[in-house]
């Protein structure tokens, strides 16, 4: 697929992510949400990674940690060889340079009284990127035209500009410092139908333009995900239940979980939804604060034994490349899986 | 099956500082009995002020029905005065709807049996006691455990899936003849909205009643609806039913947003496989041109779009209509 897979840009291991409940007027600790909880995955150069679950399933906290936004509460985040997750703040900023984030809303994370070219530009001073005035404004031009928007916006102020036209300026800014890494938090939610595919056709053309450039793309639409991603990591709880590329995820997915989600997910012609089954995945996310014990979904699961209720399933390599988390999936991979995935 | 509702050239507009704008500008659609109609389109197209227009639901000012009949049992409900006792009676007893805002959409204040038993009391004219029993039975109908106790709860004590279960018994409370469903899942997760859904479906078919699903997820239409009107900058561009509209889409607007949205069904050839975007930008409602307003986003557009006025809805085929002279001239079709 690409030439140098090998390089490993982002290692994650064991990460956890525990938000402590306080309560009363001193504050007395009463519990975790465990928003994340010991989730590890790789990330290759060039690679887009898809992160998929519900909300509250803590795929933006997992982008949010790895950007240290939020110091993890255990686990090891190495970013290009560098063990980030224990670096003091001052260490990180060269860092992020190189890791850059665009945002779900591209209405409230653009600053309303600054130009688009300072929000695009201001990464470039802050890491003194730009070797004097005239490289800043070439470079300024040069991502505008990247992100295909017209230099000559520059001066306009975000209102002036429309729901797809802001997360480009989002994007422009993100590829600012040339970073090898880029967190989409749900970068095409708040937008049009119709502008939709216009932002997941950028966002790969900059890729296969930017050698190396890897995605970590979070979101919970299924169809967005399986189209831009090379592997797909699907999240429940705070854990990963599930991880495959793309294709195989799609094809043959084993998590119960994985498999209600792409049930409940409409497909757009008729022909196909009449011969699909409408399964529904009965009952609610349980909260994140008091997690069942044992495997984080057993309480939805129609295959639940009592063997689930015990220890958190690890994920575990089924066949090549497919990982899963679930006790009741025979290593061998697919074949046992129609017997006691029960179709 | 019989007809239920006609809304003929319906037009609301809105004024606005930088001018007026027609939010629907000649919407003209029916709806049968027990029939569920999926109305298809972007965010400003109209599609929701359609509906809140048959309700008469529409802020003035700034907004005003400008124009248009709504024929429902016999009578123009346009000719009733908004806030008249003929339109109340209407507006939650014949004709129901649930908003997108599971959030919004209920009383902060009151508990959610209150909200229930209000309309089962002011509709039906029911005693306090009977309202209650009703409301539970209602609850329970859409899936809520323990319903004689949540009866007391508030709003702020449930999920979004719950509250949006909660709006749905509070819709049906009346036994409404047409329900309309005003992006009724959005908000919500894809496992939540298959449950919403599916439940819809169900009580719709036990209460007899006609859905109109306002939507711009065109998976859902295929799942759930039997017809469709897809709606562009204030009109409807093309209707039928869903299974030629899907086969053969004609509208390029049409054909367009189907082949932007990636299919789970459909697994990539190659990285080299693009999604077709519609190109441009959604209109910008205020000041339209005489001609389609889709001709600047068009890509199949011929001398007489540039020249002629929007084109009105003609059959192509049996049920089957569609605004464009593209189309209906057998050209790009």
């Amino acid at each position: 697929m690409r030439e140098d897979q090998s390089a490993v840009v982002l290692e994650v291991t064991g990460l956890k992510m525990y938000f402590p409940v306080t309560k009363g007027l001193l504050r007395r600790k009463i519990g975790d949400v465990k928003a994340v909880d010991d989730v590890s995955f790789q990330l290759r150069r060039g690679e887009t990674l898809g992160l998929v679950g519900e909300s509250g399933c803590g795929k933006t906290t997992v982008g949010r940690c790895v950007l240290r936004l939020y110091k993890p509460t255990e686990g090891k985040t190495v970013f290009e060889g560098q063990d980030i997750s224990t670096l003091r703040e001052g260490r990180i900023r060269p860092l992020r340079r190189r890791m850059a984030l665009i945002f779900q809303d591209p209405y409230g994370s653009l600053d309303p009284r600054q130009s688009a070219g300072s929000i695009v530009g201001e990464p470039l001073v802050v890491h003194r990127m730009a070797k004097n005035r005239a490289d800043y404004h070439e470079r300024l031009e040069r991502l505008f035209r990247v992100v295909g928007l017209d230099p000559s916006m520059m001066g306009r102020v975000p209102h002036e500009f429309s729901g797809g036209q802001r997360q480009r300026i989002g994007i422009a800014r993100a590829l600012a410092c040339d970073p090898s890494l880029v967190i989409c938090d749900e970068p095409i939610s708040a937008l049009d139908v119709s502008i939709q595919a216009q932002i997941i056709n950028l966002l790969e053309e900059l890729q296969e333009r930017i050698g190396g450039l890897a995605y970590l793309f979070i979101a919970h639409d299924l169809a967005v995900v399986q189209h831009i991603s090379n592997r797909v990591a699907v999240m429940y709880l705070g854990h990963i239940v599930e991880v495959s590329s793309s294709d195989e995820l799609y094809d043959n997915p084993l998590h119960p979980y994985t498999k209600a989600l792409l049930a409940s997910v409409p497909v757009a012609d008729p022909v196909v939804e009449q011969k699909r089954e409408h399964t529904v995945l009965k009952g609610e996310v349980p909260s994140a604060m008091n997690p069942p014990s044992g495997c984080p979904f057993n309480m939805r699961c129609e295959y639940a034994m009592s063997e689930c209720r015990q220890s958190v399933p690890p994920l575990r390599e089924v066949s090549p490349g497919h990982q899963v988390a679930c006790i009741l999936v025979a290593g061998t991979g697919a074949q046992e899986d129609e017997t006691d995935g029960g179709q | 099956m019989a007809e239920l509702l006609r809304v003929k050239d319906l037009k609301t507009e809105f004024r606005t500082d930088a001018g007026v704008v027609r939010a629907v500008d000649g919407v003209s659609y029916c709806l049968d009995e027990k029939e569920i109609v999926a109305l298809v389109g972007e965010s400003g197209c109209g599609k929701s002020v359609s509906q809140l227009s048959v309700m008469q639901l529409i802020p003035t000012p700034p907004g005003k029905i400008v124009g248009g009949e709504v024929l429902f049992e016999g009578e123009d409900l346009l000719k009733y005065p908004a806030k008249g006792r003929k339109m109340r009676a209407i507006r939650g007893g014949k004709i129901a709807m649930v908003f997108q805002e599971p959030m919004t959409s209920l009383n902060p204040v009151l508990t959610i049996g209150r909200q229930i038993t209000e309309m089962l009391e002011l509709h039906l004219g029911m005693k306090r006691r009977a309202a209650r029993d009703r409301a539970i039975e209602l609850l329970r109908t859409v899936g809520i455990p323990s319903a004689d106790k949540r009866l007391d709860n508030y709003p702020h004590h449930f999920s979004g899936g719950m509250r949006q279960r909660v709006m749905i018994a509070i819709a049906l409370s009346c036994n409404p003849r047409i329900l309309i469903a005003d992006e009724p899942t959005t908000a919500l997760d894809v496992t939540t909205q298959a449950q919403l859904l599916e439940l819809m479906m169900q009580v719709v078919d036990r209460f007899g009643a006609t859905l109109v699903l306002v939507t711009h997820n065109l998976g859902i239409v295929a799942r759930y609806a039997q017809r469709i009107y897809v709606m562009y900058a204030g009109r409807i561009i093309e209707s039928g039913s869903v299974m030629d509209l899907f086969s053969s889409p004609q509208h390029p607007y049409t054909k367009g947003l189907l082949a932007s949205v990636p299919r789970l069904d459909q697994r990539r050839k190659g990285r080299e496989q693009k999604l077709v975007p519609i190109p441009g930008l959604p209109p910008n409602l205020v000041g339209m041109p005489a001609t389609c307003a889709f001709l600047p986003r068009c890509t199949c557009s011929l001398e007489k779009c540039r020249e002629a006025p929007w084109p009105q809805l003609e059959s192509v085929d049996r049920g089957h209509q569609v605004a464009c002279y593209a189309a209906s001239g057998g050209g790009a079709a």
